[in-house]
């Protein structure tokens, strides 16, 4: 996680309008070696249409992308090497074999000969594939075709890597697969482009997050930033036998409580660093005759600051 | 051309896979050409039939000797058809019903004598009910000459009604008599277009070569839309390729496999069908320009089809309605509308052009109608590249 090292992409002030509609308005983020960089929005958000407009699939209407130091439009060749793109949908030959898709694609980006042969069968291992290498990928699981379908994005080793919502769909173990196999690559240097409307992965994955809707970048930064804009109030949830009034009360008093409210089990705080008031706040709930039997902290995530930016929750 | 020619590679792959390239682009233009052949053969193809007619001269006189021997003869000895004497209308009955001849020709008694009075006189055209169409060729034979003796009876009584003279049947007679000695009133010339016609085994396997052509190249350029459905498109443009060598390669694909398709039918259908399709450097400047022209109807069809589907179904269409436009079921009329129609089609072309080799032509006589053949392709390909950008599109 080198954000400042050299960047590998540069996007500016991209636009694209289709019609009457602006898709994506003025959008620019950076990518460094090593970096995972979420473009996190609901469905529509312009995510699609932003990583379109970045590897060179769609023209753009304003803007520029530089990859590895060179510009991208939908007719270079040179930038689109440096990228290794998956697609949000399988995108496979289901009737060639695991290693035939890859041989192609793996043709079409320059390689060949022995080190083409090597490093698929290197790649087949990676992506658990090499015992069904031979089969036509259309016998695959849905599991496996995503596997495939992210293993031909890596095959020729690019600097960048572009993963449009590769979860969608998935079963949580192929899921889980997926997300390690994005935090290996990241941890080997690949810088890597994430778009996803699951906040989770992005929370987990991505070092940095751009929060996009109706085609504008709200906001972009590390999770903690993110999570700054909303202020940093924890969710403590209290459930209490008895004396819920009273111990209501005597929690509000405290100087890090800013909301107090009840629910049908007991009380929810909004504390200013719940981690650092939590001992003080059990002691008032004492003081106030309540036995507490279950504490829950609960620390700001995307989804808020989702909300607190747009006014509606991410999956809208 | 790295990039087209790996795409191509990939396509043959698939299509050899799915194998409904064989059907499309050998099995079914071979076997639809050989049951054409086999049915249809026997008509069109005379010089392989046994037809023979017979003839019944009840009559005696000159007048239907000169039928036996101006019309009937002179078609027996082009090798049409052979004529057959018989002794009476019951033999003719019975030899006619037994199918020893398609039909026979009666001249009953006073038939002489009633065209030289100009009175009414009929041939009477006896036929076998299980060969219909060779008895309808006999009476269309009568009647021809039927109408040649009338019109003459009529302008010899015009003639004499014109200078006063009365009819005299021992006048008319013979004057009727010599000028259908003069003028034989039935006469099959062997006509330029008529030497052109190929043999049927012929016609049929270049008809239905030409005719599965128009489809099986969709294997190529119709990958277009499929990419596109499949999202590989998405792929394919991300990489470092130009969006060319994607159109150059389905190109490419659709230009092997129709290529590929007409070389085997070509031989397949001169080793099992004895089709003969003349000089072969000629063959192989038509089956080109075959190509061109099937290729560039089928870039237009994806140019403005939605769907691999619906691009499928118009290319079907388009295959068969040219191809009848064409020719390649049956024979268009060369006049008319339709005729006209017809000369807008490469089938039509391709056909002609096949024609003029089958005559001995040698190779430059396929070059018209190849000429014309790849102008539709080039043309229609042209057209097609105004919006084939549409479809090389995420």
């Amino acid at each position: 996680m080198t954000p400042d090292n050299g960047r590998v992409l540069e996007a500016s002030n991209l636009r694209k309008v289709f019609g009457d509609l602006v898709a994506v308005e003025d959008v620019s983020f950076h990518i460094g070696e090593g970096e995972t960089y979420g473009l996190l929005g609901p469905n529509g958000a312009g995510k699609t249409t932003t990583i379109s407009m970045v590897i060179g699939l769609l023209e753009r209407d304003g803007g520029e992308v530089v990859v590895a130091g060179n510009p991208v439009t939908t007719k270079s060749t040179t930038a689109k090497a440096a990228i290794g793109y998956v697609p949000q949908d399988i995108a496979i030959y289901p009737d060639l074999t695991a290693r035939e898709n890859l041989s192609f694609f793996g043709h079409l980006y320059g390689m060949g000969g022995s080190d083409l042969k090597r490093r698929i069968d290197e790649l087949l291992e990676v992506i658990g594939l090499a015992d069904r290498a031979d089969d036509r990928s259309e016998e695959f699981s849905g599991g496996m075709k995503r596997r495939l379908n992210i293993g031909i994005g890596l095959l020729h080793g690019p600097r960048l890597l572009m993963l449009d919502e590769p979860t969608v769909g998935v079963d949580p173990q192929s899921r889980n697969a997926i997300l390690e196999s994005v935090e290996r690559l990241s941890g080997e240097g690949m810088a890597v482009l994430y778009t996803t409307h699951y906040m989770e992965e992005a929370e987990r994955l991505c070092d940095r997050v751009g929060i996009i809707d109706e085609g504008q970048i709200k906001a972009e930064g590390t999770r903690a930033e993110l999570v700054s804009l909303v202020g940093q109030r924890d969710k403590v949830s209290l459930v209490t036998a008895d004396h819920a009034q009273e111990v209501a009360e005597a929690l509000a008093s405290h100087p890090d409580v800013v909301e107090v409210s009840g629910n049908e089990s007991g009380i929810d705080l909004l504390v200013s660093g719940a981690a650092a008031a939590l001992p003080a706040l059990l002691q008032l709930a004492a003081g106030a005759g309540a036995s507490v039997t279950s504490v829950e902290v609960v620390e700001p995530n995307l989804e808020a600051v989702f909300l607190h930016l747009t006014g509606k929750a991410l999956r809208d | 051309m790295r990039a087209a020619a790996l795409i191509m590679l990939k396509d043959l792959r698939q299509r050899v896979r799915d194998r409904s390239i064989f059907l499309w682009g050998i099995i079914a233009p071979l076997g639809l050409a050989a049951i054409f052949s086999l049915v249809l053969g026997g008509i069109t193809d005379t010089q392989n039939l046994d037809i023979s007619y017979g003839v019944v001269d009840e009559d005696g006189g000159a007048q239907a000797a000169l039928f036996i021997e101006e019309v009937l003869e002179p078609l027996n000895d082009e090798g049409l058809f052979t004529i057959e004497p018989m002794g009476s209308e019951a033999e003719a009955d019975q030899r006619t019903g037994d199918g020893e001849v398609e039909a026979t020709f009666l001249l009953p008694a006073g038939f002489s004598d009633a065209v030289g009075a100009g009175q009414p006189a009929s041939i009477l055209v006896i036929g076998n009910v299980d060969s219909p169409t060779f008895s309808q060729v006999a009476r269309s034979i009568a009647g021809q000459y039927a109408g040649q003796v009338n019109t003459i009876n009529a302008s010899l009584f015009t003639y004499l009604a014109l200078s006063g003279e009365a009819p005299d049947p021992a006048t008319l007679e013979p004057l009727v008599g010599e000028v259908l000695a003069v003028t034989p009133p039935l006469t099959l010339v062997d006509s330029e277009a008529a030497s052109k016609q190929l043999s049927a085994a012929t016609f049929y396997s270049a008809a239905m070569a030409i005719l599965f052509l128009f489809l099986t190249v969709q294997f190529g350029v119709l990958g277009l839309l499929e990419e596109r459905q499949n999202e590989t498109m998405r792929r394919l443009l991300a990489a470092p390729i130009s969006r060319r060598s994607i159109i150059f390669g389905k190109a490419l694909t659709s230009f092997v496999i129709g290529l590929a398709s007409m070389a085997i039918l070509v031989i397949g259908t001169t080793l099992l069908l004895g089709a003969e399709w003349g000089d072969p450097l000629g063959v192989a400047i038509l089956v080109l320009a075959g190509v061109i022209a099937a290729m560039g109807i089928m870039f237009v069809v994806t140019a403005f089809a939605k769907t691999p589907e619906q691009a499928g179904n118009l290319q079907s269409i388009i295959a068969f309605v040219l191809a009848m436009l064409g020719g390649a079921f049956f024979p268009v009329a060369a006049e008319g509308i339709l005729g006209r129609l017809s000369l807008l089609t490469p089938h039509a072309w391709f056909l002609r052009g096949l024609g003029d080799l089958a005559t001995g032509s040698g190779v430059e006589g396929a070059f018209p109608a190849a000429l014309y053949v790849a102008l539709f392709g080039i043309v229609t390909g042209g057209i097609a590249q105004f919006r084939i950008g549409r479809v090389v599109r995420p």
